[in-house]
């Protein structure tokens, strides 16, 4: 379903909105295939970041002067704009944070807040350890359950299983979206009406959503669903908490300071509205601008062509992958997104991306912060290559030739 | 010192026969590959020195005289970094380990590894190296 009004995606034209993509490293062209860790940046973004800061920086809902009404308003038009684009029914709903890490935990700390001794939490197995840790804290601090879902071999969520944990004692599901080190996709619309059911909220990790999925936030109805900045073509420390309104309203304050207050006596304060209840202090305004630029980027591009080009990457990566003795994909749900990690047997996964940063090949090896899903597969790690829709088939042909340089220097 | 300088003078001639990375990290790679292993049984929790992405197990023995180092770790190429380590402070005096500015790091262009991005724990390596030192002066 092409929208007319947008430029038939060709990759090369895409790839000249992102000047990071053209250098070289140790005297190479870059490829960079770590964009599960972090995206690289279109030029409009580049442009607002210095523009903001050039011509238009000011503090922000406090300033009569022109430049902080200017600021202001490109603020709240940002976020009108992630409204419309994750489909939230209010731009109240949308809070400017840090990032995801950040929006979990403010999501432990205040919706936390409201739960109490014995109630339960859900998480699953294929967990980044910032929907763990704070799920952990919120559970030592509050006397709560923490459960986990397991997951099969492939790297799905075991949903039967899944269904079963779920009761009246269950207050929340925390759930990725998708797998940072797997690339499963998890179905969290059967998920969320599955934790309704029982009354559950559901939290959604979209860390690695929102850049490969047309997220709609009232067509899954999570209750919360977070995001960063910086994994979808935008700035690095901001990022969205978008939660449904009548639980953000009855929600306590995270963190207290400016912004977030209506009236302060030394006695007793009292609350600003949402969104700014949760956004104390001084935000990051040029980042808040310009993640706004971001998705005014992706508007401007076909995104399910985007999507479908990115996928086409990751099959015809594994296809070849799969041809390598001694190497084990880890991560083969059916449902899936462009990350292909791998491992071998008896080669470790940093001497492999040692070797291929050399040749110029950006990759991410370790546990990608999953360390109990590298329990559950019992490695120590993998090598993970995450591709964006401005990498290449030819980018992938040059990593499989670094590839089979680096393990013959290994052997 | 003098043994140090020497054995550091030696390895950065090494290195300056190389044109590339590559070549470079083939050479690193064989000297993990020929690092005399520490036997499984003697890779304890102590002897461990945890990095982000491998691991370093580091045996110390002799006394205030003179230092004597094993080592073995998880991937071969910090194996070849540990082995170079060692190769340039074995069988020293712990004194000289521990003045000793491993600049030879940044000779050789490893400082990479130094950044804590890399994590691959030569900073542990040499912190470790001149602990023990230090431990054998105190003993």
């Amino acid at each position: 379903m092409s929208d007319n009004s947008k430029k038939t995606f060709i990759v090369r034209e895409i790839r000249e909105q992102f000047p990071a993509l053209r250098q070289q490293v140790y005297g190479k062209n870059l490829i960079y295939f770590d964009n599960g860790a972090t995206s690289q940046k279109p030029q409009l973004v580049l442009d607002a970041i210095n523009k903001f800061y050039s011509k238009e920086n000011a503090n922000i809902h406090r300033g009569v002067h022109f430049m902080s009404q200017k600021a202001t308003t490109e603020y709240e038009e940002s976020r009108k704009r992630i409204q419309r684009f994750i489909n939230a029914r209010k731009s109240d709903e949308v809070i400017f944070t840090k990032g995801t890490t950040d929006g979990i935990n403010l999501v432990a700390n205040s919706f936390g807040e409201l739960l109490k001794t014995g109630d339960e939490i859900i998480i699953s197995a294929m967990e980044h350890h910032s929907n763990i840790v704070p799920w952990q804290m919120l559970c030592m601090r509050k006397g709560l359950t923490l459960r986990v879902a397991p997951i099969n071999e492939r790297g799905e969520l075991l949903m039967e299983t899944f269904e079963q944990m779920l009761t009246k004692k269950t207050k929340l599901v925390a759930i990725t979206h998708i797998s940072n080190t797997l690339g499963t996709i998890n179905p969290i619309k059967e998920i969320v009406s599955k934790a309704h059911a029982v009354g559950a909220k559901v939290l959604v990790d979209g860390a690695q959503s929102i850049q490969h999925l047309k997220i709609d936030v009232k067509a899954l109805d999570c209750d919360f669903y977070v995001f960063s900045s910086h994994k979808v073509f935008g700035p690095t420390g901001i990022g969205v908490l978008y939660g449904k309104e009548s639980l953000l309203d009855a929600m306590p304050p995270y963190q207290g300071g400016g912004d977030m207050i209506s009236k302060v006596t030394f006695e007793r304060t009292t609350y600003n509205e949402l969104p700014f209840k949760f956004e104390a202090g001084t935000p990051h305004v040029a980042g808040g601008i310009c993640l706004g630029k971001a998705f005014e980027y992706l508007e401007s591009i076909d995104f399910d062509a985007a999507e479908k080009h990115e996928r086409s990457l990751a099959k015809y990566a594994e296809d070849i992958l799969d041809t390598f003795e001694g190497l084990r994909i880890i991560g083969e749900a059916k449902d899936k997104t462009s990350v292909v990690s791998f491992a071998f047997k008896n080669i470790h996964p940093f001497d492999i991306g040692t070797l291929l940063d050399k040749q110029g090949i950006a990759v991410r090896t370790g546990h990608h912060c999953t360390q109990p899903l590298m329990d559950f597969y019992k490695i120590s790690g993998t090598v993970r290559a995450s591709f964006a829709f401005y990498n290449t088939i030819q980018e992938i042909d040059t990593f499989v030739e670094a590839l089979e340089k680096s393990l013959n220097m290994l052997k | 010192m003098e043994i140090i300088k020497q054995r550091e003078e030696e390895i950065v001639a090494e290195f300056e026969l190389f044109d590339n990375w590559m070549e470079k990290y083939e050479y690193i790679i064989e000297l993990g590959k020929e690092l005399p292993l520490l036997p499984e049984s003697e890779k304890s929790d102590e002897l461990l020195i945890e990095g982000c992405q491998s691991r370093v197990w580091l045996k110390t023995s002799g006394d205030y005289r003179l230092i004597e180092f094993h080592a073995s770790a998880d991937a071969i190429i910090t194996k070849g970094i540990i082995a170079l380590l060692i190769r340039l402070v074995n069988k020293i005096q712990p004194q000289d380990l521990v003045t000793y500015d491993f600049a030879v790091v940044h000779k050789i262009g490893l400082e990479e590894h130094l950044s804590p991005t890399r994590s691959n724990g030569l900073n542990g390596m040499i912190k470790r190296l001149k602990n023990e030192a230090l431990k054998q002066l105190k003993a």
